[in-house]
């Protein structure tokens, strides 16, 4: 048997035009505390609500033990639910609400042979002195021993969320799955209550699904962190894996501060940016590759600008003191970069900077220009997204052709009318000297855009691309463009290829032990 | 001398516009129209013919066999005509409340509405007789039905598409197939709707008039009817006895529908009171 409870494979679920989730695979382990994080929108709601059966997933299979349950219903799979809302019955009291699964639950109750000789299971129901001993049990487990008597409307949120996690877990699930259930709480509630929810989970040792939007709660409770964004899954891997080597610009930007810059690949263990080059640990990248390089505040180092470590010299443009840490931003040349330090600096003054070569964190681009496949609307007219550009071409209407514009030669205006196109802003990540936007044109094309402002996340903008800077070839028609994202492994599966080589080997021999059981 | 200089030279009442000005046409109306004849119900109730205190008109109507009789049977029909309303207004409700398109849907049954219910009634009971159905106790309860079932439908329909998704996943999530979380959660949180739409069918089913007598000849006569005839008839002192027996039915009734839904206990989801 397999150690995975839950295997998503492949799973997509389209509302109408819109891909909620896209081919999520996903594997998670008997007694895992994992994580879906995201921010809102990125699809990990819905995939918990596959899991649990209130979403039918448009293609694509959920395993539960090894047994396909994409299409069992809810009551029939053997997970329970904490709700965002807690979803307390308000017509029935404390113990009620936690009996209430209870009640319907039929449990074997030994067997016998039928008149055909074949033995039968039988079933019944818990009697109400078993009920009451679980509910009270329960109630205990979340330190609510005299509330059974009270309705639910009466009890504060901390409590109502206490009763919710004790109506899902009195029914001893297999797997527990909680949607954002600590977001109604404040600050200090929410604290406890991840100290107690971590707490409770080594206690039962049940398999915990958890879904937040708040990356400070996934690093603190997961043994696993899946992040989502836009329906993709980014990376799957331990809190510090996430923290410490992000997959890429998204997840370093979500997860924690960072300073995210744009460089070059020189060759193998160098790597230039800030017109500085850099030793690094990375390599197997292209020769002079564009990548991104992740810088976290606290592995900058910032030192007396004439001490012999000194990589890169900064001018200190603020210093703000943050409790722990002082907050320092530093200019080196036109790059802004974030450093935590303990001591504070004068501003204005020039400093020295050292980063370990461990502590770059080097990324491939997720693309370097933009591209899309269209067709000529008119001589010096092409299409892009439902919008004519003009351009300098002189290909005759209807050509297929692939269009490419670079980042920085996409102008976004502030009015939507002004450009040629209307989109929506989907994200925007400062790269120490500008900010990288995504905006998505109505029919679902993302154009990179690099920009001087910052631009709000939901925001509709126009588009606007100067003739001269739309590059356009000739292509076959029905060639698509690629723009197959990676797939995203689980590194806390498979940390190194000879551990997993380790672990097929493994299988093998399991399946071949397997086998002869079976002759056997 | 113009208006206007009087109005200066006596400022001794002043109007203002206070948000209490605004009430004054509705009490006016409430004191001639509500608490005015409900006096003089009152009063009649305790006069004779000749205009002297007595109280021969209790004795006439509780004496009276077929009074009372006309009274048990403006009950029965009332509960028969709320039952067949409940029966088949929930279930329509529940699925009304289903369909994304519902709120339209529910738009074609408050419809006929619109259409006085004497010209409805009178056009019900010419179907009738093209039909040629014998008028009688069944033609009433059908007009009774038709005239009443969207005020069983309306408030039924914003209960149950009030409630919250969540608790229906809830249940489903804790084991519960679809005929128990129908039973154990849909069914408990629309009580309050079915008991507004019970308030809303049977206190008008019971006082109503004219759709009985229409609709079986003036063979079945209910205590709105008679309570009619009474005034028709000169007999005032005893009409308004009867009318004070509506009344008293109504409020207990009314007291009934309260306690039951307070004891329920739901603020649960939105009802039409």
């Amino acid at each position: 048997m397999s150690d995975n409870i839950i295997e998503i494979k492949n799973v997509t679920k389209t509302y109408g035009a819109k891909d909620a989730v896209k081919n999520a695979s996903l594997n998670i382990k008997r007694g895992e505390f994992v994580t879906l994080l995201g921010p809102s929108g990125c699809g990990k709601t819905t995939t918990l609500r596959m899991i649990a059966g209130f979403e039918m997933p448009t293609s694509g299979q959920i395993l539960f033990d090894g047994e396909d349950i994409t299409n069992t219903p809810p009551h029939l799979r053997r997970v329970n639910t904490v709700f965002q809302k807690y979803a307390l019955f308000p017509h029935l009291n404390v113990f009620n609400n936690i009996a209430f699964g209870l009640k319907m639950k039929l449990i074997p109750n030994g067997t016998k042979r039928n008149r055909k000789g074949e033995e039968v299971q039988l079933f019944r129901k818990y009697t109400k002195a078993e009920i009451k001993q679980k509910v009270d049990a329960a109630l205990k487990m979340v330190d609510l021993e005299d509330y059974g008597h009270r309705g639910v409307s009466s009890l504060s949120g901390g409590q109502q969320q206490r009763v919710a996690i004790a109506r899902a877990i009195v029914n001893e699930p297999e797997v527990l799955l909680l949607d954002e259930p600590l977001g109604a709480l404040d600050l200090k509630m929410r604290k406890d209550m991840q100290l107690e929810l971590m707490d409770m989970h080594k206690r039962l040792g049940i398999t915990f699904v958890y879904v937040t939007h708040d990356q400070e709660e996934a690093l603190t409770m997961s043994d696993k962190i899946v992040v989502m964004r836009d329906g993709v899954i980014q990376q799957i891997a331990t809190p510090e894996t996430v923290y410490d080597e992000p997959a890429n610009a998204f997840v370093a930007d979500f997860i924690g501060e960072s300073n995210i810059l744009s460089g070059v690949m020189l060759e193998d263990y160098k790597v230039e940016f800030a017109d500085t080059v850099f030793e690094c640990v990375d390599k197997g990248f292209k020769k002079n590759e564009p990548i991104d390089v992740i810088i976290r505040p606290e592995d900058l180092r910032i030192l007396d600008k004439e001490d012999k470590m000194t990589i890169l010299t900064a001018t200190v443009a603020s210093s703000v003191f943050k409790g722990d840490h002082y907050q320092v931003t530093l200019m080196a040349g036109e790059n802004e970069l974030i450093a935590h330090d303990t001591a504070t600096y004068e501003e204005g003054s020039t400093v020295g900077l050292y980063i370990k070569p461990f502590d770059l964190h080097i990324m491939h681009k997720s693309r370097i220009i933009n591209e899309i496949d269209t067709e000529m609307a008119d001589e010096n007219l092409v299409w892009i997204a439902d919008g004519k550009f003009e351009c300098n071409c002189p290909f005759e209407a209807g050509t297929p052709v692939r269009v490419k514009v670079d980042f920085d030669d996409v102008i976004i205006t502030d009015d939507e009318d002004d450009g040629v196109i209307g989109a929506t802003v989907v994200s925007s990540i400062y790269k120490g000297s500008y900010y990288q936007c995504i905006v998505r044109t109505d029919d679902y094309y993302d154009f990179f855009v690099d920009t001087d402002d910052d631009w709000l996340k939901g925001d509709r903008v126009g588009i606007n691309i100067a003739p001269e800077k739309i590059l356009i070839e000739r292509r076959e028609a029905g060639a698509p463009a690629e723009d197959s994202a990676p797939e995203v492994v689980d590194q806390t599966e498979y940390s190194s290829d000879a551990q997993s080589a380790e672990n097929n080997a493994e299988n093998v021999a399991a399946a071949e032990k397997n086998e002869t059981e079976v002759k056997g | 001398m113009t208006n206007a200089a009087v109005a200066v030279s006596k400022p001794k009442w002043r109007f203002k516009l206070t948000k209490r000005v605004f009430s004054y046409p509705y009490v006016l109306f409430m004191l001639l129209f509500v608490v005015i004849p409900l006096v003089m119900i009152l009063v009649n109730a305790f006069l004779d013919a000749d205009n002297n205190l007595t109280l021969e008109n209790f004795a006439d109507f509780f004496t009276d066999k077929s009074s009372l009789v006309i009274l048990a049977n403006s009950l029965l029909v009332g509960v028969i005509t709320t039952a067949i309303c409940l029966i088949i207004g929930y279930p329509l409700a529940y699925f009304l409340s289903k369909m994304p398109s519902g709120r339209v849907l529910v738009l074609f049954y408050v419809l006929p509405m619109w259409v006085n219910f004497l010209i409805r009634t009178l056009a019900t009971k010419a179907i009738f007789i093209a039909m040629d159905v014998t008028l009688g106790m069944g033609t009433v309860i059908f007009g009774m039905v038709y005239n009443y079932l969207p005020f069983m439908i309306l408030p039924l329909h914003t209960t149950l598409s009030s409630i919250d998704r969540s608790y229906i996943e809830a249940a489903q999530d804790l084991g519960a197939d679809s005929s128990t979380v129908f039973l154990k959660t849909v069914l408990p949180l629309s009580v309050s709707g079915i008991i507004s739409g019970i308030t809303m069918v049977f206190i008008p089913t019971i006082s109503t008039f004219a759709i009985s007598q229409l609709l079986s000849n003036g063979k079945i006569f209910l205590f709105g009817d008679s309570i009619q005839m009474k005034f028709e008839q000169g007999l005032y002192g005893v009409g308004s006895i009867m009318s004070l027996v509506m009344l008293v039915f109504v409020l207990v009734s009314n007291f009934i529908i309260n306690r039951a839904s307070r004891k329920s206990g739901l603020s649960v989801g939105r009802s039409l009171w």
